[in-house]
């Protein structure tokens, strides 16, 4: 029912003021060639997420949505299909302007946080700046900005091995967001997380997408997370078996105050 | 990136393996270094040569008379009567790249003082003489124009002679006999040793020619005629000038040969130097070697440190890294790697050559030209070894890269 939906939708985006959607995909296919067997990943998917929608993608492990993912952060190309970001058709830039499109626009969380080690969170945070030229005072100036957002104000100088997980994935997320992107996608980013960090950062989720109109897509596994979310994308065999609005919605602030409270020092340590 | 973020950022990351970074170092250190001594020791070598062509003279040009050819019998060297003072002369005032010019007479004579004799070679010359061949006089004075113009019976006499005739004794103002007449001795040459070709310099008594002419070997020629060119660059012109300028005077027709022989012994010590270069230049190509494997250890390491850092890779161009970023990156770490290694190889190599200066008494200079050609050389070694291992990080698919373990 959805997909017959999606195909009303129509075929070129002419920007329009009000609701253009910040990712158009249309027949997105891709076929990864090994040799003797051909394996085809995405077989069609066709979607259109607006600006500050958050999008659970959910599926099981080769359903795809680790494919769609790469395609949608710009990191890989699509064997056929399109794919519009902002208007633009990214899918058929060359390498050095993806790099560029990842730059400006795009933020990236993964699930084992990535972070540089030996760096400090300001450094960390700053990393995306360094490559579009942005001076080093401003840089340092918008990397302690991004930390407080995130609510690591007085942690800046820390290594990741001298904070706890729940604490490198804020840096994670300050990271993407340093460079103001409209989009930030998130590859289960509380996978190693525990429940109650887990809502924390969907928390910071949550008020990013509502107060500045952010794009989330959300990769995970845990039903309960993607309650979070306001739209739930399920995959299966390279397809978009179900795609619908979050009914029960949960406000992960709300969720918090049910929680037990966890000293912050504490798990740290842990 | 601009260049110092891209400098800062590689010695961070060198910074965090202090062992590593040290050891890789190490190669460069050892191969810069050795090309640094080697030609520490071949710049003292020859600074040594060149302090020896000093020695012989202010930018002789010599002039022999030359061998003659009578009915297909070809005489030796100094066989022609031609060459006469007149010439001498003509040189001084026609060929403006000379500056100096002293008529030469030789002859072979058996010397007696006391009881004791000796056979030496006495020369006959002008007064300037000493000064175009830069040799002072030890003890007691040379003689003048005037005695020149005399055909004075006084000589100069070298060191040899003065061991073998008068022992400790001081020879100036005593009369030697050569060929039964008193000859005064008024100054002692200074030592010279040997000269660049194993000849013993300071076995000969220095005269004025005119004495020699008339009183020992009785003739009116003369048998050379040193001159002295304004540079060292004015020798080959002025070699040139001065045979042409004889072959009018001695009118010459276009066929026949000289009949004297221009030499300059520059040009002969010349050869010697140059066969130190090449010495210099095939043991400092030796030590390049270990630059060379230095370089290799640069490209090991950074293909570790790619490996190690795939992740990191992943992430930086997540963010927006170009490939050029990341290869810039790699490319700038190899670099710094080995221009600090070059700067210490530097440094070692002029402590090894101080070293060798004092522990073997050999001269040594580092020339400055060295050390910023093995600066460049060695960030020359960096980008060389490192393009490989950057171009392999840059080649990395960020999605590979982010899922590395």
């Amino acid at each position: 029912m959805p997909e017959e939906v999606l195909e009303s939708q129509p075929e070129i985006v002419t920007p329009r003021d009000g609701a253009t959607p910040i990712i158009q995909v249309e027949n997105l296919h891709k076929t990864y060639d090994l040799g003797e067997v051909q394996v085809h990943a995405l077989r069609g998917i066709s979607l259109d997420i607006l600006p500050g929608e958050f999008v659970a993608i959910m599926g099981a492990s080769g359903s795809g949505k680790s494919t769609f993912m790469n395609l949608v952060g710009c990191l890989d190309r699509p064997t056929r299909g399109r794919y519009f970001l902002e208007g633009q058709d990214v899918s058929t830039f060359a390498k050095r302007e993806l790099a560029r499109i990842r730059n400006r626009k795009i933020g990236f969380v993964f699930q084992g946080f990535n972070l540089l080690p030996r760096t400090s969170a300001v450094e960390n945070v700053e990393l995306p700046l360094i490559y579009c030229g942005v001076s080093h005072e401003e840089r340092v100036k918008r990397a302690r900005e991004a930390l407080r957002i995130v609510g690591l104000a007085g942690r800046e100088d820390h290594h990741p091995s001298q904070l706890s997980g729940g604490q490198q994935q804020r840096v994670a997320i300050a990271r993407a967001l340093i460079n103001n992107p409209s989009l930030v996608l998130a590859d289960e980013p509380t996978g190693n997380l525990d429940s109650r960090t887990s809502v924390e950062i969907m928390e910071i989720f949550q008020r990013l997408s509502k107060e500045r109109t952010l794009t989330i897509l959300l990769v995970t596994h845990e039903p309960d997370i993607a309650r979070f979310a306001n739209r739930v994308v399920l995959f299966r065999d390279g397809k978009v078996r179900r795609d619908e609005p979050v009914e029960d919605r949960a406000e992960a602030a709300e969720v918090l105050k049910t929680l037990p409270a966890i000293d912050e020092d504490e798990e740290e340590e842990s | 990136m601009d260049l110092p973020a891209v400098i800062r950022v590689a010695l961070r990351a060198l910074a965090r393996n202090k062992m590593r970074t040290a050891l890789t170092m190490l190669g460069i250190i050892i191969g810069v270094g050795a090309v640094i001594c080697t030609v520490a020791i071949g710049e003292g070598a020859s600074n040594q040569v060149q302090e020896q062509l000093r020695n012989l003279g202010d930018n002789i040009v010599f002039v022999a008379a030359g061998s003659v050819s009578q009915r297909g019998v070809r005489m030796g060297s100094s066989a022609t009567k031609t060459l006469t003072l007149a010439d001498a002369k003509a040189i001084l005032q026609q060929v403006p790249m000379v500056s100096r010019v002293s008529p030469g007479v030789g002859a072979q004579v058996q010397v007696i003082y006391g009881n004791q004799n000796w056979n030496t070679r006495v020369r006959g010359a002008s007064p300037e003489y000493l000064e175009i061949r830069r040799w002072p006089v030890a003890n007691g004075g040379s003689f003048s124009q005037h005695e020149v113009d005399a055909a004075a019976n006084v000589c100069l006499i070298g060191q040899t002679v003065v061991e073998n005739l008068f022992g400790s004794e001081d020879p100036v103002s005593k009369t030697v006999r050569i060929q039964n007449l008193p000859f005064r001795v008024i100054g002692v040459l200074a030592s010279r040793g040997q000269s660049p070709f194993g000849q013993d310099e300071d076995d000969t008594i220095i005269m004025p020619f005119t004495t020699v002419q008339k009183k020992i070997a009785g003739i009116d020629w003369i048998n050379f005629i040193m001159c002295s060119a304004i540079s060292a660059d004015a020798i080959h012109p002025a070699e040139q000038q001065i045979a042409g300028l004889l072959r009018q005077r001695h009118r010459l027709r276009a066929d026949e040969d000289d009949d004297f022989i221009i030499r300059s012994p520059t040009d002969l010590a010349n050869v010697q130097a140059q066969a130190g270069r090449i010495m210099t230049l095939l043991l400092a190509s030796i030590a390049s070697v270990s630059l060379l494997v230095g370089g290799i250890g640069i490209m090991n390491i950074m293909l570790v440190s790619v490996t190690e850092r795939t992740r990191e890779i992943g992430v930086r161009m997540a963010v927006g890294a170009t490939e050029q970023d990341v290869q810039m990156q790699f490319l700038s770490e190899a670099m710094v790697l080995s221009l600090l290694g070059g700067s210490a190889g530097v440094l070692l190599g002029i402590a090894a050559s101080v070293g060798v200066s004092s522990m073997l008494q050999w001269p040594t200079s580092v020339p400055p030209q060295a050390i910023v050609i093995a600066v460049l050389f060695s960030a020359g070694v960096g980008i060389f070894f490192g393009y490989y291992p950057a171009r392999k990080a840059a080649r990395l698919d960020p999605i590979e890269a982010l899922r590395y373990e």
